[in-house]
């Protein structure tokens, strides 16, 4: 335990490499889940058609594939013999990128979905008694529930900061590449190796928490 | 942002100017409203802006964080990034780690190493996902080269197969005449045996000596790991029972675990390593150049020499075998 902390506030080069390498995939695979996402769980809350309740019960399906079925199912395709193979995206930080983007969008549009239900139903009324056009009320509604874009972009940050499937499959786990917080967790707990493994284990332990408490502070504007 | 309530139905909340109304308003319920008002949102705001802002200034430092302390001197290639496939051997027993600096010192190369088993290097070199791959199953290779999925072979180095078990040898395999007759007091279960189970050059050496002592291994003491070989010696550490390693492996670990060598030395338990340039006609993406200076590299005078140099307690790993 000491000379986890010690990695830590050592300035361990290859233990904060590993820190900010996961925070930079995460990072930029909220970002491209959410901008589609939220807008997207915004117009399926406001969509009436025949079958919603089919797709909303095949999204809220989405959210509970396991890691490793998105990574083999997006391996599949960006493997230099896929389709997409043309773009080098394997065991490259891209390649990673989108996989967990790919995990984190259904839970986005999901999260969109049923957070917007907790709105006030007449200001969606409100809005079409208004005239406002589809985009406008999108855009209208997100802005009214933004707490819960904040909600949103915190449990997909979260689901693919503590991911280990896809990172594993997709990055391949490269020493100074690829290697994020938990493909060093496995490997290092594989190896029987703690020290490190424990250091970054209370580094995703704070993660999960500074998420889990903004998020219950946005979820505070609620009743 | 702070003004987000419906004041009265019909409104958008405070689109207009929202901070201008901000001290005008407090905390506090509306009658009949799903919401009311909460100036921490204002701080959640800010949270959350301060978390995006952390991250992004991780960027640059991710980026530049491993060229800090490159040489002025390097070569620049055109393509400088290179993807190795390898066995868990090579990496597990802290060679590559030990040898990839001063490849890239040499040539410019940055080396992503994805060690899996052979088998799954090969089928990653097959799958064009590997520019070279360096593995260690002659059959396995040579099958590889002659499905045209390989340009060059060459041997690069050797060491030996190993029985390592528990301390107190319950199978009795120091008694063993030979690595079949090993195989068989294995087969009697009364220890446990963790294979690889993963089509690595390891695990094929082991199903090749079952096949010799004509023994078809199943039963409760026959564990298959399906993980790389300090996984698998950590695994038979904890089950206190045998398995087969390559020797590499073995003096990189051994010190984590309390086994000790059951049986060695026999002619059959040779293992040799091989490293293999894919062909380029697969792929336009492969790094073709990179993977030739590579297998160049490794063969040479100066990555035999290195090979020869690496030791763990005094102990060289691996044994430089190439011959032009």
């Amino acid at each position: 335990m000491r000379t986890a902390i010690a990695l830590l506030s050592g300035g361990d080069r290859e233990t904060w490499m590993t820190i900010l390498t996961s925070l930079r995939f995460s990072f930029w695979s909220t970002l491209l889940s959410v901008i589609p996402g939220v807008p997207l769980g915004a117009g399926l809350f406001l969509a009436r058609f025949r079958g919603k309740r089919a797709v909303v019960a095949m999204l809220n399906a989405t959210m509970a594939v396991p890691t490793v079925v998105v990574g083999l199912f997006v391996y599949s395709f960006i493997s230099r013999s896929g389709p997409l193979g043309g773009l080098n995206l394997m065991f490259a930080p891209a390649g990673v990128i989108l996989g967990q983007t790919m995990l984190a969008f259904p839970l986005v549009m999901a999260m969109s979905y049923t957070g917007l239900q907790k709105l006030d139903p007449r200001y969606a009324e409100t809005l079409l008694t208004l005239g406002a056009g589809p985009w406008h009320r999108i855009i209208a509604i997100i802005r009214e529930g933004r707490y819960i874009v904040v909600q949103a972009v915190l449990a997909a940050f979260g689901r693919v900061t503590g991911e280990v499937g896809v990172s594993m499959m997709l990055g391949g786990n490269i020493r100074w590449y690829t290697r994020t917080m938990t493909t060093t967790i496995a490997l290092d707990a594989s190896k029987g190796e703690f020290e490190r493994a424990v250091s970054l284990g209370i580094v995703l332990l704070a993660t999960a928490l500074a998420i889990n408490f903004m998020s219950h502070l946005a979820v505070r504007n609620v009743r | 942002m702070a003004a987000c309530l419906i004041k009265e139905p019909g409104s958008t909340g405070g689109r207009g100017n929202p901070t201008a109304s901000r001290p005008a308003r407090k905390a506090g319920h509306w009658k009949g409203e799903t919401m009311y008002l909460n100036p921490r949102r204002t701080f959640v705001r800010t949270v959350a802006i301060c978390a995006i802002l952390l991250v992004s200034a991780a960027q640059g430092f991710a980026l530049g964080g491993k060229e800090a302390t490159a040489p002025a001197k390097r070569p620049t290639p055109a393509n400088p990034r290179l993807r190795l496939a390898t066995t868990t051997s090579t990496e597990n027993s802290g060679l590559l780690a030990y040898l990839l600096p001063f490849f890239t010192d040499d040539t410019g190369y940055t080396v992503d190493v994805v060690a899996v088993g052979t088998g799954a290097a090969l089928k990653l070199g097959e799958n064009a996902d590997a520019d070279v791959v360096l593995v260690h199953a002659r059959a396995q290779e040579d099958a590889f080269m002659a499905a045209g999925h390989g340009a060059e072979r060459r041997d690069v180095m050797y060491n030996d197969f190993i029985i390592v078990g528990p301390k107190s040898d319950p199978a009795g395999l120091s008694h063993s005449t030979s690595s079949v007759d090993a195989f068989a007091r294995l087969a009697a279960g009364v220890a446990p045996f963790i294979s690889r189970g993963d089509k690595s050059g390891t695990n094929t050496k082991e199903l090749d000596i079952w096949k010799a002592a004509k023994i078809t291994p199943n039963g409760s003491w026959y564990k298959e790991a399906g993980q790389g070989m300090e996984q698998v010696l950590m695994m038979a550490d904890g089950l206190q029972g045998y398995t087969l390693t390559d020797r590499g492996t073995w003096i990189a670990v051994k010190d984590k675990t309390s086994l000790v060598i059951s049986y060695e030395g026999e002619a059959g338990l040779f293992n040799p390593y091989g490293v293999i340039t894919v062909a380029p006609s697969k792929n336009p993406a492969i790094n073709a150049v990179g993977a030739k200076a590579f297998l160049d590299w490794i063969t040479s005078k100066r990555g035999q020499d290195l090979i020869a140099n690496y030791k763990m307690g005094g102990q060289t790993l691996f044994f430089p075998s190439y011959k032009p």
